[in-house]
């Protein structure tokens, strides 16, 4: 039963982030380029104030999985950092989002070398 | 004033608005939702599965969760289902990391053709530039702020 309220805790939180950027798209017509940044930007501020934490703590990988958790991540690396050195606070925030960057760019560059675009008309 | 113009504008933008396809509101919404619940519970699976059998915790298992999920959604875009999710969920697959992944995938994919280091390597950051760039920037602006803070408190 506890595995049964830790997906239901997910699927709110992560299917709720996603609901409020198809509020965003339904009304204003942003790309879905701007729709990513907004969201970065917003789980990073969260986070610099503290709050982004307890939606993490509360819905797992529901708070994680979105980008704004990526930002989440940035600006806990760089307060953590900030708490060493100032070389720390600079470098801190890619250090944690490191995995990510770099997954994106090895994984994404292989993928498009290999598969072939798809015609848009299917 | 108003130009003859500015009238044609008016009445054709009248005219596209009423004969687009009216996306039901309600039916989007839900859409988002679940899709973006079923992405973020795949990525909690992994989760699971990473801390039983690799014995993973904190900073580093969450690390490993969103490689995994950005593995699935650049292989996913290149197989060109990810582009039908998509479609079907709209703002529920383009917040969780998969999309990110998508973002980079397809651009790249289609510009092949100018070559692998134009085309390819280079259009992989149309849409994951902005991203990286005002991600990274706001990152150190957080961190020399509280570094302030930290010194001067």
């Amino acid at each position: 039963m506890d595995i049964l309220l830790t997906f239901l805790k997910v699927i709110l939180v992560g299917g709720g982030i996603c609901t409020v950027a198809q509020i965003l798209i339904n009304y204003t017509k942003l790309t879905a380029g701007k729709i990513l940044v907004i969201f970065l930007i917003a789980g990073l501020i969260l986070q610099s104030f503290g709050v982004y934490q307890y939606l993490v703590d509360f819905g797992g990988s529901g708070a994680t999985v979105p980008i704004s958790g990526f930002g989440y991540l940035l600006a806990k690396g760089a307060m953590e950092g900030a708490k060493e050195s100032l070389f720390m606070a600079i470098t801190g925030g890619i250090t944690s989002a490191g995995a990510g960057i770099a997954s994106v760019i090895v994984f994404g560059y292989i993928f498009a070398v290999i598969f072939k675009a798809k015609s848009k008309k299917n | 004033m108003k130009t003859a113009k500015d009238c044609v504008n008016e009445n054709y933008l009248s005219l596209v608005s009423m004969t687009a396809p009216k996306t039901d509101e309600k039916r989007s919404l839900f859409r988002a939702f679940w899709v973006g619940g079923a992405i973020c519970s795949v990525g909690q699976g992994i989760r699971l599965i990473f801390s039983e059998v690799l014995g993973l915790s904190g900073d580093e298992l969450a690390a490993y969760v969103s490689v995994a999920l950005i593995f699935l959604g650049s292989f996913l875009t290149g197989l060109g289902v990810y582009d039908r999710i998509g479609k079907y969920a709209g703002g529920g697959s383009i917040v969780p990391i998969t999309g990110f992944a998508n973002s980079v995938v397809s651009p790249a994919m289609e510009f092949k053709t100018e070559g692998y280091v134009y085309g390819t390597a280079a259009k992989m950051f149309t849409v994951a530039g902005p991203i990286i760039v005002f991600g990274v920037a706001a990152s150190v602006l957080v961190g020399l702020i509280y570094f302030v803070i930290y010194r001067v408190f």
